[in-house]
């Protein structure tokens, strides 16, 4: 007699659900160990260098440091060039919603 | 229960016997599903892995701005900062870029004050405390070949070659910060830079409250118009920003895979086959209700799309956990000749899988269950016709 395939379905979804759960704490298992994620010790890294970027594109200054950059850096050598780095349409565009008014007319 | 049971053995039966057609389905389901739930998963462990980790970067950067661009700042601003109330230390930084000839790979150099402490847990070695020493990034170690009690030459800006020792190396676990660093004391980096004196890259300040880091800002904006004050927080926001799903090109990969997805939904929307008609009126002729062939339909849509969103999810989950997104590294990469090897620890939530699903699973079956649903209410002969 063959297994009903319902049953096959329910156990072949069972299986599924425990090896994503599995992965699941797996995974929030490593990012809560910090000896595994080393968190602090890469903020003391960042506090004592004064180190405001991750150094993941190191091909341009924005791509480098994407907090420090000035404002028309994707522009920096004529106005609408083209994006000179591959890198440049993998990074978003820096939240520059703080970037301050002049003094005069400054809220802050 | 027995009944439902019932219903969804047929349903079962019904996929087998177009089993072909259907594995092609769920195939093609999974891998959107792996393609965009990998590129939620490595964006969301990037920027918490940012957020978390530049915690640790200064309070308040104030840069100095020329002619529209960052320009050296004069270091004796650091007085008038330091007595503005609620401001603790006020330390010029010396850092910049490097082009290496010799790997053709850009380097970040930076400057320390000559304070202890000396070692940092993810430093192997030291860093540098006296005259012409320096410590290494793991990448910089491997394009040049050198590590600690070696040598590091450069050149200087005034075109000599400078040989510095190699007192420090830093852990290739602490790559997504360091990996194309070198470190200097401050005063060998503004020789080798020949920054003029009194004039820094620019300042870092220290603020004791947390709550007052914007006010403190906009003080020093009023002081000196010429300086853009970045504070932590627009830091933070940044990286929130850049490693959004919503940005450059993750954008384009997460949308092709949405709209493979839309065209999949769309198909088994605008209608179904002849066959699967015919099928509909049998059951209705045999006695089947309405309600029992829309039930079929919905066990067969959520047969199809669970254990495609199922298998399409640890897909996401083994590339992403265990493989380090091995597949999307690259097309993050860019040019970049220095790029740190990336080691994932997602925090996965709970709600984000439930979205997900919510937002790949319902349609599906909604898409499977709704042209059914005409079919099913239609006079049987006229069907079978």
């Amino acid at each position: 007699m063959t297994t009903p395939r319902h049953r096959l379905f329910l156990l072949l979804t069972a299986v599924e659900i425990a090896v994503v759960a599995g992965l699941v704490t797996r995974a929030r298992g490593l990012a809560a160990d910090s000896t595994v994620s080393l968190v602090p010790a890469k903020r003391a890294i960042a506090a004592r260098l004064g180190l405001t970027d991750l150094a993941i594109w190191t091909e341009a200054r924005y791509t480098r440091h994407p907090s420090q950059t000035d404002l028309f850096s994707p522009f920096q050598d004529f106005p609408s060039s083209f994006e000179h780095f591959p890198a440049g349409s993998v990074v978003g565009v820096p939240d520059l919603t703080g970037f301050r008014r002049p003094a005069a007319t400054s809220e802050d | 229960m027995r009944r439902h049971l019932k219903i969804l053995e047929f349903a079962l039966s019904s996929l087998w016997r177009r089993r072909f057609k259907n594995l092609a389905i769920v195939v093609v389901y999974a891998f959107v599903i792996a393609v965009l739930a990998s590129i939620l998963l490595m964006t969301d462990a990037l920027r918490s892995e940012a957020v978390e980790i530049l915690v640790g970067a200064p309070d308040l950067v104030v840069q100095r701005v020329a002619a529209g661009r960052h320009d050296l700042i004069p270091t004796d601003y650091a007085t008038e900062i330091r007595a503005l109330p609620g401001v603790g230390e006020v330390r010029p930084r010396y850092w910049g870029y490097y082009f290496d000839a010799f790997t053709e790979s850009n380097l970040t150099f930076v400057g320390i004050d000559d304070e202890p402490p000396y070692e940092l847990e993810l430093l192997e070695g030291r860093l540098p405390s006296g005259p012409y020493e320096c410590a290494v990034g793991e990448g910089v170690a491997r394009v040049r070949a050198t590590g600690v009690g070696h040598e590091l030459t450069l050149i200087s800006h005034d075109g000599l070659g400078v040989i510095f020792d190699v007192v420090g190396e830093f852990q290739s676990s602490s790559s997504i910060l360091t990996n194309d660093l070198v470190v200097f004391r401050n005063a060998d980096l503004a020789e080798l830079f020949g920054f003029p004196e009194g004039r820094a890259v620019d300042l870092s300040v220290e603020v004791f409250n947390d709550a007052e880091v914007s006010t403190v800002a906009a003080k020093v904006k009023r002081i000196f118009p010429d300086t853009r004050p970045i504070t932590r927080s627009e830091i933070l926001r940044t990286y929130d920003a850049v490693f959004s799903w919503r940005s450059g090109m993750l954008l384009a990969v997460f949308a092709g895979a949405l709209a493979a997805f839309c065209i999949l939904a769309w198909d088994k929307a605008t209608g179904i086959s002849a066959e699967e008609r015919r099928e509909i009126g049998v059951l209705k002729a045999l006695g089947w209700s309405t309600g029992d062939v829309l039930e079929l339909k919905f066990w067969e849509g959520t047969a199809i799309s669970l254990t495609a969103f199922l298998l399409g999810l640890i897909a996401a989950l083994v590339h992403v956990v265990l493989l380090g997104a091995s597949l999307l590294a690259p097309v993050i990469r860019g040019w970049s000749v220095l790029f740190p090897e990336f080691r994932f620890t997602p925090a996965i939530s709970v709600y984000q899988l439930f979205v997900l699903g919510f937002l790949t699973v319902v349609p599906y079956v909604a898409s499977t269950v709704a042209p059914s649903w005409k079919a099913a209410v239609t006079d049987p002969e006229e069907v079978m016709r």
